[in-house]
């Protein structure tokens, strides 16, 4: 367990970087999780984030990548060159989610 | 004396303490041309894409159905001798098993969503994975890189897959 400085504040993060606590979560955590990955978010980045936020608010857990590629319209090919650390568990990191359960 | 202790926890500590290595990359063999070898496959890379890890994909022997344009939609879950089944093998031989065995499964695996051999091979190929023919197989078989989907990048040899599996984990399936 560890804290994640956020200007000024600080929130709870596990072991991998993942924020314990989803109610945490607003655009600023965002930006600190994605800077902590080494990655400047961008418009398209958000398309993602925003996705698996309300994803998550319909469904109960975070999207994996084909469910943010098939529902969310996102290609493959922007997941991978958006999150080169891994798309599956970045996506959900950076939405303040925990990592997705499923294998695709 | 204490000082020499004291240097030698220093020096064993670290690699105690030490956690794993994450993987960095992973090449996955096919040797199979069963259905549900292609599936265990394909999810392990596609699963490794998704942690940022590198994928290498070699197929090889039965393997190269997998990625043979005729017959990827048609791979089949093994009956006979398929301990797994729990059918016996007189049953298993029976016209038609294998055909109903494998609309079962392909029923089951449309359920999780996962997608037809097809496009999980598209789909790793736009996340990254590398995917390549076995020449020997190939050469068996009489088959040339025109036999295999766009995404199959190269026929190599068992060398060539080797140098392509520096550092890598390699899975055999």
């Amino acid at each position: 367990m560890a804290e994640l400085a956020v200007n000024g504040k600080s929130v709870e993060v596990n072991d991998e970087g993942f924020l314990i606590n989803p109610a945490d979560w607003d655009r600023e955590v965002a930006e600190a999780l994605a800077q902590a990955s080494g990655i400047s978010l961008t418009e398209k980045h958000w398309v993602v984030i925003d996705f698996c936020r309300r994803d998550y608010a319909e469904n109960g857990e975070a999207p994996g990548v084909r469910r943010i590629t098939k529902v969310g319209g996102v290609p493959t090919k922007d997941m991978y060159a958006l999150f080169p650390g891994g798309p599956g568990k970045l996506a959900a990191k950076l939405s303040g989610l925990a990592k997705p359960t499923g294998c695709v | 004396m204490a000082e020499t202790a004291e240097k030698l926890v220093q020096t064993l500590e670290p690699a105690a303490l030490v956690k794993n290595e994450p993987i960095k990359k992973v090449s996955i063999v096919f040797s199979q041309g069963a259905l549900t070898s292609a599936y265990a496959g394909l999810i392990l890379a596609n699963a490794a894409r998704m942690s940022g890890i590198d994928a290498c994909m070699f197929f090889t022997f039965f393997g190269l159905d997998v990625v043979n344009k005729k017959k990827l939609d048609n791979l089949m879950v093994p009956t006979v001798g398929n301990p797994s089944m729990g059918i016996p093998t007189f049953l298993g031989s029976l016209p038609g098993m294998s055909w109903f065995a494998t609309k079962m499964m392909k029923k089951q695996i449309d359920k999780m969503d996962f997608p037809p051999v097809r496009e999980m091979l598209e789909t790793l190929d736009d996340a990254g994975a590398e995917l390549y023919g076995c020449r020997m197989s190939a050469d068996m078989m009489g088959l040339t890189k025109d036999d295999f989907i766009p995404q199959v990048r190269d026929i190599i040899s068992a060398m060539d897959f080797y140098d392509k599996s520096a550092g890598a984990s390699i899975i055999f399936i």
